[in-house]
């Protein structure tokens, strides 16, 4: 069973990623090692910041392109994680551990291969 | 009725609920075996104790308003609860009891019974400690699922089949014989130290489930010794938590920042607690045997004479350790075994104890990273040590370890 840790993040920590200096890179460097110690990392990738993403809906039938993210609140969705773990209860420890956890909010959530199957085949 | 006496008529059913929670729960349920029902019916006569106190008064004996209103709530409940043949049985035991209660307020603390079933072996060990938090003192299901790092929904539904399995599937209310007492006592003890929930504060591995219950464990802890004075691991398990109790100021700095035990401002310790936690450990050594908890208690007693003679002897928590692991061989004792054998005899034998634990085990277990990094650092292995930094330092909850051991590891 797959896992997504939905990692939200603020714009000051946005800001501070590429610092080298601060407790912040060590502080994912070290997550990212003992997630994949353990054996559970399957995947994932830190997101660009929430001004270089652009959000498409259609709304009445009618194609919308709006730039910029889909949710304007504090926190936005900064990255992600895909765990292979035996259970959401699994999945929750590893979301605490997160160093966005304390700092921001981490979304857990299932992923659903079987809608991927049906798009890719 | 004035808006202050109202908000003190509030303060009274608070009160009256938090003390007399359990007991009333206990005593509904013990002849039913229906946990669920007993705490519906019981926060029924709460609500009307809401409405009517205020305008009434307080009633002289309120646990017995309590529970004579929420007698009548329960058999309205079962009544409706429409399985006529089933709970016909139940309605007879309800109005039998009835005439017994309303001949006298006092009724008989069957505390003790809902403790050993919400430990009760046919229970899955996951559920003994969300059980007693919220039958016996009333805590709701979403501050536990927050604890217990469970979504509310789920902690709300496990909780539920818990009390079905106890309704349903012949779990009896009542305090064990003497042959199996030592083992069902101890599923009752573990729990409400899990809700206690602090491993060992030495070396930044606080990392259990359920921290923010700190106050609701010694709550029951107290609860347990009030209905089983004599048992002397009841006493050591309450000194323990009072032990760690007393340091909670000494833990963290004026930021915010972890403060490992042997940092710790040892004139920040709560001297009242200190004492109140030796005085429980005397007595129980008094009784002879010795047992788990009391000897965790012991080497939290070593580490408060710091306070006092201003230095820990790593020696004498050693020889304690070495009798804990024989009789409770944990990841948690081994790795304080480690740690203190480290302190007292160099860090290279401390890391020979370490050796001995096996490493699948211990993959996901944060304190034996953080006392490997630290033992490895202290003996100059600084590559080593960098690896098991990172591993304690991903598995930290808790942003203070964290930071902490990110300074450490430098």
């Amino acid at each position: 069973m797959q896992f997504a840790l939905l990692v939200y993040e603020s714009p000051e920590a946005f800001a501070i990623r590429n610092d080298e200096t601060g407790s912040y890179i060590g502080a994912w460097r070290a997550y990212y090692k003992t997630l994949v110690e353990s054996g559970v990392y399957v995947g994932g990738d830190p997101l660009e910041v929430p001004e270089t993403g652009t959000t498409v809906r259609l709304k009445e039938g009618k194609r919308g392109v709006q730039d910029g993210p889909f949710a304007d609140t504090k926190e936005q969705l900064g990255g992600f994680i895909i765990l292979e773990l035996p259970s959401v209860d699994a999945a929750l420890d590893w979301a605490a551990r997160c160093p966005a956890a304390s700092y921001g909010a981490v979304e857990v959530r299932p992923l659903a291969p079987e809608s991927k199957h049906r798009i890719t085949g | 009725m004035s808006g202050g006496g109202q908000e003190s008529t509030h303060r009274t059913i608070e009160r009256v609920a938090r003390e007399s929670y359990g007991r009333l729960v206990a005593y509904l349920s013990s002849h039913t075996r229906d946990v669920a029902s007993a705490e519906d019916a019981l926060s029924n006569a709460l609500v009307a104790a809401l409405t009517t106190w205020p305008r009434d008064g307080v009633p002289q004996s309120p646990e017995a308003w309590l529970l004579t209103t929420a007698r009548h709530s329960l058999i309205d409940l079962v009544r409706h609860q429409q399985v006529a043949a089933a709970s016909e049985p139940t309605l007879v035991l309800l109005r039998e009891e009835r005439k017994e209660v309303t001949l006298s307020p006092e009724f008989p603390d069957e505390r003790l019974k809902l403790l050993f079933v919400c430990a009760h072996p046919a229970i899955d060990s996951a559920m003994h400690t969300p059980l007693m938090l919220q039958t016996v003192l009333g805590l709701d299901a979403v501050r536990i699922a927050h604890a217990f790092l469970i979504s509310p929904t789920t902690m709300g539904q496990r909780l539920v089949r818990a009390k079905t399995k106890i309704r349903k599937g012949g779990i009896q209310f009542e305090v064990p014989q003497e042959r199996e007492l030592p083992q069902r006592l101890d599923a009752v003890l573990e729990a409400i130290y899990a809700a206690f929930g602090i491993g060992w504060d030495d070396m930044g591995g606080i990392d259990q489930p359920g921290r923010e219950l700190a106050e609701e464990a010694i709550w029951l802890g107290r609860v347990l010794l009030h209905l089983m004075p004599r048992e002397a691991e009841v006493r050591g398990l309450l000194a323990l938590m009072l032990h760690c109790e007393a340091r909670r100021r000494a833990r963290r700095g004026p930021d915010g920042s972890y403060i490992p035990l042997a940092e710790q401002d040892s004139q920040l310790w709560s001297v009242a607690l200190i004492e109140e936690a030796e005085r429980h450990l005397s007595e129980a050594a008094s009784g002879g045997r010795a047992g788990r908890f009391q000897l965790e208690a012991a080497i939290q007693s070593v580490h408060a004479e710091r306070a006092r003679s201003g230095r820990t002897q790593w020696t004498a928590i050693t020889l304690f350790y070495e009798q804990l692991v024989r009789i409770s061989p944990t990841l948690g004792t081994r790795t304080g075994y480690a740690a203190a054998v480290g302190e007292a005899n160099g860090p290279q034998s401390g890391l020979v104890v370490l050796d001995g634990i096996d490493p699948a085990a211990v993959s996901a277990y944060q304190p034996y990273w953080a006392v490997r990094a630290h033992l490895l650092q202290r003996s100059g292995k600084t590559r080593e040590a960098a690896h098991a930094f990172d591993q304690a330092i991903g598995l930290a909850e808790d942003p203070a370890v964290r930071q902490f051991l990110l300074q450490k590891r430098g």
